[in-house]
């Protein structure tokens, strides 16, 4: 199904952000893979929760504590159904992907010996590469690379070639936030659990555009921000299967994680809980609930369908400018398209973009890596979503030409 | 001519501009003319780190007045290092200590500055003052 270009408006109908200008000229909003912006669905329920049952979960014994308990854990099953877990305990709730990611980080450092290596693949985020280096510090491990192709494709076949039975952790990005590169996760988790290593996703990118279903891909630990989905910031999950969240040792101590404590011992709370210590993001936690159900009511399959439109339309009218030059251009790829034009910098490009309304990022997109690869200090990167239209990318293209005359 | 009077004729120079597109052009001409660093300076000690765009500063004292070259790899940024220079440089150690840089406000780049920018002009501006001071202490001994 594709939608059409009236549902598109039909739906920008509910995203308040949308209506307002910057700088005198109409939003042209194209920093979707950096934060998505969020529907009056997703703001109500923020609202109705601050204005009707904010209160404390799991100890209450009053009403308003047990209905935010209720749409807490509500949400959580949720997003268990949405991604396919197994169990509901199988979610927890972090402050976002970051935190996700540490908390394995982490737990994996009692877990690993001096001889064991990690792989990890060349694309990734700063915050999937420096809490394996740091764990690599603290335990001796060594952390192997995935080297990727001119055209931002993971080389599986020396991937292949770095596993071993040394290997004892795969981590990977299901989508590259800077190239937008979709990798082919269940291949890499599949071999990877050949050599007994276990394989964390890193879905943050791929979760606004692709329906993970993290039993089919037998993905280990898989993590999500929700502030890319339709969420607000400050809230996300990690996955993990129930056999390795038991494993793994809790990530801070507090309130909520216990199940008993005298100064002798404490006794840490069964899952989901260990991992959730202190008071959590509950409005958000129960607004990221929301979120996913938005994106579900209009359709993963129809929102990859039209996202898809856009980013052909988009990269068909982008390379016609002389000059420009897009990094990624993987066969399969989310609507995301990092460009430079001649040798002008993206800090030039993105300064005059703003200036006529249209917000994309600039910069290395925290993946300096990548950047390095292609001797490039950076990108201009537009990424769409849903939301945006194909006027919307004629904006965005003449914004680049006028860019492209006033600093050539 | 004082700090002050090289500012106010710069906002003199932007008052005659009727939109941002003018200025900005007119800041990339500016970019463009600036004199560029010595390339031996151009080291990664000289290097302030902005987050996106790469700044360059060196200093040099001559006839008792500090004199400053500097280069970005972002033409902007550099447009804005051009006014900096031209306000800053040739002057002495006290007289940058004590200048302001609210002129930046008058002539609309105010968002150039904000310390979220993450284009390296803020530290610049805080390199040329640390610059100023460590030569005014040198000179004060």
């Amino acid at each position: 199904m594709i939608v059409t270009a009236f549902d598109v408006l039909k739906i920008r109908e509910d995203f308040p952000i949308l209506k307002r200008e910057v700088n005198g000229k109409p939003l042209v909003y194209l920093d979707n893979a950096a934060t998505s912006q969020t529907p009056k669905q997703v703001i109500d329920v923020i609202v109705d929760y601050y204005s009707n049952y904010n209160a404390n979960i799991h100890r209450g014994v009053h009403a308003l504590s047990q209905e935010a308990t209720d749409k807490y854990e509500q949400s959580r099953i949720k997003i268990q159904k949405h991604f396919n877990a197994a169990k509901s305990h199988e979610i927890i709730f972090t402050s976002g992907t970051t935190h996700s990611i540490n908390i394995v980080a982490n737990g994996f450092s009692s877990l690993l010996k001096k001889e064991d290596e990690i792989i990890v693949s060349a694309m990734e985020h700063h915050s999937n590469i420096v809490p394996w280096q740091m764990l690599c510090e603290r335990t001796g491990a060594k952390l192997k690379v995935i080297p990727m192709s001119l055209d931002g494709e993971l080389l599986i076949d020396e991937y292949y070639k770095l596993l071993s039975d040394k290997t004892k952790l795969v981590f990977c990005n299901h989508v590259s936030n800077a190239l937008g590169t979709i990798n082919p996760v269940k291949e890499i988790i599949a071999n990877a659990h050949k050599f007994g290593a276990a394989v964390l996703i890193d879905g943050a990118q791929a979760a606004p555009h692709i329906k993970a279903d993290v039993q089919a891909l037998d993905a280990d630990f898989y993590t999500v921000s929700a502030h890319k989905i339709c969420g607000p910031t400050g809230v996300g999950i990690l996955y993990g299967k129930e056999a390795w969240l038991n494993k793994l040792p809790p990530y801070q101590g507090g309130g909520e994680m216990i199940a008993q404590v005298t100064f002798d011992k404490t006794t840490y709370a069964d899952l989901p809980h260990k991992f959730e210590a202190g008071t959590p993001n509950i409005c958000g936690g129960i607004a990221m609930g929301a979120g996913l159900d938005y994106m579900n009511t209009i359709g993963f399959d129809a929102i990859a369908a039209y996202e898809l439109e856009l980013l052909e339309y988009a990269t068909k009218k982008l390379l016609a400018i002389e000059g420009l030059k897009i990094y990624g251009t993987a066969k399969n790829k989310t609507a995301v398209i990092s460009f430079n034009v001649g040798a002008i910098h993206p800090y030039d490009i993105g300064s005059i973009l703003d200036k006529l309304g249209v917000a994309v990022r600039t910069g290395h997109h925290c993946a300096q890596p990548i950047m390095d690869f292609f001797k490039i200090p950076g990108t201009v990167r537009a990424s769409f979503s849903f939301y945006n239209t194909m006027e919307e990318v004629d904006v965005l293209v003449e914004a680049v030409k006028k860019a492209k005359s006033m600093l050539s | 001519m004082t700090i002050k009077e090289i500012q106010e004729e710069i906002v003199d120079e932007f008052s005659m501009f009727e939109d941002w597109m003018q200025r900005y052009e007119y800041m990339i001409e500016l970019g463009k003319a600036l004199p560029i660093i010595d390339e031996q300076y151009k080291t990664d000690d000289n290097i302030i780190k902005g987050c996106q765009s790469r700044v360059w500063v060196h200093a040099e004292l001559e006839n008792d007045n500090l004199v400053f070259t500097a280069d970005s790899d972002a033409i902007i940024t550099k447009g804005i290092i051009a006014i900096l220079i031209r306000v800053f440089s040739n002057q002495k150690p006290q007289d940058i200590i004590d200048a302001d840089t609210n002129f930046i406000d008058e002539i609309g780049l105010k968002e150039h500055l904000s310390p979220t920018r993450a284009n390296g002009l803020v530290s610049m501006i805080k390199q040329l003052k640390l610059y100023a001071i460590a030569y005014q202490t040198q000179l004060g001994k």
